[in-house]
């Protein structure tokens, strides 16, 4: 079963609605034996990373995941604030992320950003993939996806970067690593290039 | 590449989709449900539902048929009508709304935008600044849809949203709604030089370059109605969105 975790940030229902619209029943549960007998994770997130964080780890679930991810090589893709919390903390909060990839995340650097650019990046990005993924098979051209962050990560190790995309500069917008991948955008509200990337997700891993 | 958001707003009124002219004279233009999915089908990058009903009747927004239109959108989804307490925030939330979009409770209760940014962060928390220039040509901003004027200037009011923690702002011209006549690009240029936030434009797009003219004066995104479901002098009703190669044309992708 593919679950999404529920604790207690974000607008689930979308992602399940998208899920399902690619032919696949998804599980939204804050169970820690739903989430311990999960083929796949999706680990959504919405909002300021201490709020994600903080009720990350007062739901009890974190033991759960770190063991299917660490010990079961379960596949989990993390989705916007979930995507930053796969690593090890956020120059926006104060608590740790899960650390699973090496690497921060880190505000938008407006000194880079070319006038008139506004920080929250809203709206519409072209992705470029920048190396092979089963994420991004028989993706169709020229992927978009919808975006709106005011932090992005920043990898220790180039070779984690999976989609880059350009908001005054060229930055980390989704990252795979093993079993574990994260986007910054939100494929479930990106049309056709989302529905693409969650069956992907769904067929291939 | 980059990519000024191009937005159709649907108004509600009893259930029905409809479009007005200058917050009057509605026309009745069908199912928003089936509109939603023709405007899935066409891709656009966002879409906004004010539901302009909901505050003169005295209730809360329709949760169920919020859920409904969500279920169908696999786009950015924006709801507004008859939001008055944090509690309808959330409800709204789990229905799969991503914006939430408040006026007159913006206006009566500025402690509900600080609440609702808390609870889900700014980024989905839209206040809407309906404008009417005055009978000394002064920009006024309008709650109640369009029924009451609240005094204030849209600047001074636009920011004072943002600092109670508004992440967008939806700049609504009632003297251009549904004319055609093309935006209001002085008061575009007036709240986007007030705001760090994004401003959304609507008010009297008539075309593509409409669009583009909005942008150029500072709008993030720019949004209509009319020009998303009516095509011909008579207002016939026929849903469209302009395509890839337009947009790129008309520099709203560039």
């Amino acid at each position: 079963m593919l679950t999404i975790v529920d604790y207690g940030v974000g607008n689930l229902a979308s992602i399940k609605n998208m899920l399902k619209k690619v032919g696949s029943d998804a599980l939204i549960s804050s169970s820690e034996n739903d989430i311990l007998a999960a083929k796949k994770l999706i680990l959504p997130g919405v909002g300021a990373f201490d709020t994600c964080a903080g009720k990350l780890q007062a739901s009890g679930l974190v033991n759960a995941l770190h063991r299917k991810v660490h010990e079961e090589k379960v596949p989990v893709l993390g989705v916007c604030v979930g995507h930053q919390l796969l690593f090890r903390d956020s120059e926006e909060g104060k608590l740790p992320g899960l650390g699973w990839i090496p690497g921060n995340v880190v505000r938008f650097n407006q000194g880079l950003l070319t006038p008139g650019l506004k920080v929250p990046h809203m709206g519409w990005t072209d992705v470029v993939v920048s190396k092979s993924s089963r994420l991004f098979d028989d993706m169709h051209e020229e992927p978009r996806f919808y975006f709106v962050h005011s932090y992005h990560a920043r990898l220790d190790d180039p070779a984690d970067a999976l989609v880059q995309a350009d908001y005054g500069y060229r930055f980390v917008a989704g990252v795979e690593h093993g079993n574990i991948l994260g986007v910054q955008f939100h494929p479930e509200k990106s049309h056709k290039f989302g529905m693409k990337l969650l069956s992907n997700f769904v067929k291939h891993y | 590449m980059m990519r000024t958001r191009v937005i159709p707003a649907l108004l509600i009124q009893k259930g029905g989709l409809v479009k007005s002219v200058k917050f009057k004279d509605y026309k009745y233009v069908g199912d928003p449900i089936n509109a939603v999915r023709i405007f899935n089908e066409k891709e656009v990058d966002e879409i906004v539902i004010l539901d302009i009903s909901a505050t003169a009747e005295k209730r809360g927004p329709n949760i169920q048929k919020i859920r409904e239109i969500a279920s169908e959108a696999f786009m950015p989804l924006g709801y507004g009508g008859g939001i008055t307490r944090l509690e309808e925030i959330r409800e709204l939330i789990t229905a799969g709304v991503e914006k939430v979009i408040l006026n007159t409770s913006a206006f009566q209760n500025p402690g509900l935008v600080e609440e609702g940014a808390k609870y889900i962060g700014s980024q989905s928390i839209v206040v809407s600044v309906d404008v009417k220039k005055n009978f000394w040509g002064k920009y006024k901003v309008y709650v109640q849809n369009g029924g009451r004027n609240t005094g204030s200037d849209p600047g001074g009011y636009a920011r004072q949203m943002e600092n109670a923690g508004a992440g967008e702002i939806l700049l609504n011209s009632i003297d251009r709604d549904g004319t055609f006549a093309g935006y209001d690009t002085e008061l575009i240029k007036i709240v986007c030089d007030s705001v760090s936030i994004p401003v959304v434009a609507i008010g009297g797009a008539a075309s593509v370059s409409d669009l583009a003219e909005a942008a150029q004066f500072g709008a993030s995104g720019v949004s209509a109605g009319s020009i998303f479901v009516f095509q011909g002098p008579h207002r016939a009703v026929l849903i469209s969105y302009p395509s890839q190669a337009e947009l790129k044309k008309n520099g709203l992708i560039k």
